[in-house]
């Protein structure tokens, strides 16, 4: 499903931020990328969704070969990959129904199947009610749930989380994660990169550890690692 | 990718309400639309009065009568005297042969001297000139046959030859020609400076919606997809300058046109607004659309890059 094969990333200002890596994420697994800030973690994850291209070495997401994919085909590569952010990243002149909406919208999808999907996956992450608010009405937990439906309305294969719960309190950051696991449920795969030792020791699931660029640890049921 | 009804509906609701949702830049930017297409209004309507002023003055001729050598005082005087009783003429003057030789050296200039240097009083090649100016520049051909058929009335065919233009309207050319350039040069310079403006006022409006255009292509929307409205968005600010500009052009150039008529004291015409409104109008509305399509792509370009 996601595969990288001796990945290199060098920026333009010289610094180096992956060094080869290679990693094999099947369908439906749950992967908590962990390791200090700044060691490659982000890059690692805009590498999936396209949003940066390998120096060197070769990615395929869903069979697509991302290093050498054609710009035009890049919108549809990434409606097969859902992305949430730390910062929710919702729009604020958008009501939260406008906010799920609009990633349908814009790939040009039909109106009653808009309708009937939102409400779908309003429902799942438990904000059936506040369609019609703003999200400058809703606490963090519940943004980083708008987010997360936008993220998941149309219907990905992978789901990329950079740090979603770094800005909310433990027990958000519990619903959140309760969340995310219902949708690795449902079979969609989950790669998240995370500092939070609490969670990833409780939910044990699969942990790279990426350090200075390089994957430093892989393990299956793994643990946090860090002491921070 | 053929773009869907309901995508081109939308691109329009979103485009329209991006006008209103940004309030003070829009006005901003409809402003600078309309403080372009004005001043390029106003100098189209000052070019193309001026051209229809040279145009007039091109046909605006002096008729130059010559008078045959062995033409006697008296009948000299009677001719003139009958030229001046013409309705469509305004003024006759008798220019002697010698003031004839004088003009000639002077419209020559220093180079060009030395041919005329052999002739003196006696072999002045010269005639006695009638110089005969008309009321309608346009009768001038008319009034300048009507003077020749005179020598009718004569046995002694006192009118040598009649000319009408020549000269005058080689001088007027160049001028006309020169306030034309200028005038054209003027515009486009003007033109290229209002795009500027608005593709810089657009671009702010679109830094304030980085955000959305981030969302949309991590949502995986196309770039076409993503230009859609802000290009529907350039075209209705393009629209409201320009329409704006050109209704308050018109009205305040047809007031104008309205007093110059008026005023009887003033000795030009104003092109009327009917002769050219619909061009004026047409083109001011297309480079409004223009600038605005133009100036929010330009904007957007950078953005859809990643």
């Amino acid at each position: 499903m996601i595969e990288m094969q001796d990945v290199w990333k060098t920026y333009p200002t010289g610094a180096h931020a992956l060094k080869g890596v290679s990693v094999k994420i099947d369908r439906n697994e749950f992967v908590y990328l962990v390791g200090p800030s700044g060691a490659g973690k982000s890059t690692f994850m805009k590498l999936i969704y396209r949003e940066e291209i390998p120096t060197k070495g070769q990615i395929s997401v869903n069979g697509f070969n991302i290093g050498k994919l054609k710009p035009r085909k890049i919108p549809y590569v990434r409606r097969n990959i859902g992305v949430i952010f730390q910062d929710f990243r919702l729009l604020p002149k958008m009501t939260v129904y406008e906010n799920v909406a609009f990633a349908l919208e814009v790939i040009e999808a039909p109106k009653r199947i808009i309708k009937k999907r939102v409400n779908e996956v309003l429902d799942l992450v438990g904000l059936k009610n506040k369609g019609t608010r703003d999200p400058s009405q809703l606490s963090g937990g519940e943004q980083q749930r708008v987010a997360i439906a936008r993220a998941i309305v149309n219907n990905p294969s992978v789901i990329i989380a950079d740090e979603p719960t770094g800005n909310l309190d433990p027990e958000t950051s519990w619903g959140i994660m309760q969340l995310l696991d219902e949708i690795n449920f449902r079979g969609t795969t989950i790669v998240m990169a995370t500092h939070n030792k609490d969670i990833v020791n409780k939910m044990r699931r699969r942990v790279i550890a990426i350090e200075n660029g390089n994957v430093v640890r892989d393990e299956l049921r793994g643990e946090y690692g860090y002491e921070f | 990718m053929a773009m869907s009804f309901s995508s081109l509906f939308r691109h329009f609701r979103e485009g329209s309400k991006n006008v209103f949702r940004n309030g003070w830049m829009s006005v901003a930017s409809i402003t600078s639309i309309i403080v372009s297409l004005f001043v390029l209004g106003v100098f189209l309507l000052l070019v193309l009065n001026v051209n229809s002023f040279a145009d007039e003055a091109d046909s605006q001729v002096q008729i130059s009568v010559y008078l045959s050598g062995d033409a006697d005082k008296a009948t000299v005087e009677k001719v003139q005297g009958t030229i001046a009783t013409m309705t469509e003429v305004s003024r006759v003057n008798f220019v002697p042969k010698s003031q004839g030789l004088k003009d000639f050296r002077e419209t020559l200039g220093e180079e060009s001297k030395a041919l005329l240097e052999g002739y003196t009083e006696e072999t002045n090649p010269i005639p006695d000139t009638l110089k005969v100016e008309v009321v309608e520049p346009t009768t001038a051909p008319f009034v300048a046959k009507k003077i020749e058929a005179l020598n009718d009335d004569y046995t002694t065919q006192p009118i040598y030859k009649v000319k009408y233009g020549q000269g005058t309207m080689e001088k007027l050319f160049k001028i006309t020609k020169a306030i034309r350039n200028i005038g054209f040069a003027f515009v486009a310079g003007l033109g290229i400076m209002a795009m500027f403006l608005i593709s810089n006022t657009i671009r702010v409006t679109i830094l304030a919606r980085r955000r959305e255009i981030g969302i949309m292509k991590l949502v995986g929307a196309t770039n076409t997809f993503i230009r859609g409205p802000f290009f529907i968005e350039g075209a209705l600010i393009g629209l409201i300058g320009s329409v704006v500009c050109v209704t308050v052009l018109f009205v305040g150039y047809n007031q104008l046109v309205n007093t110059v008529a008026g005023d009887i004291t003033l000795a030009i015409r104003l092109v009327p607004l009917h002769e050219v409104g619909l061009k004026i109008s047409v083109l001011l509305v297309g480079i409004g659309l223009l600038i605005g399509v133009w100036g929010s792509l330009m904007s957007i370009r950078r953005f859809l890059k990643v």
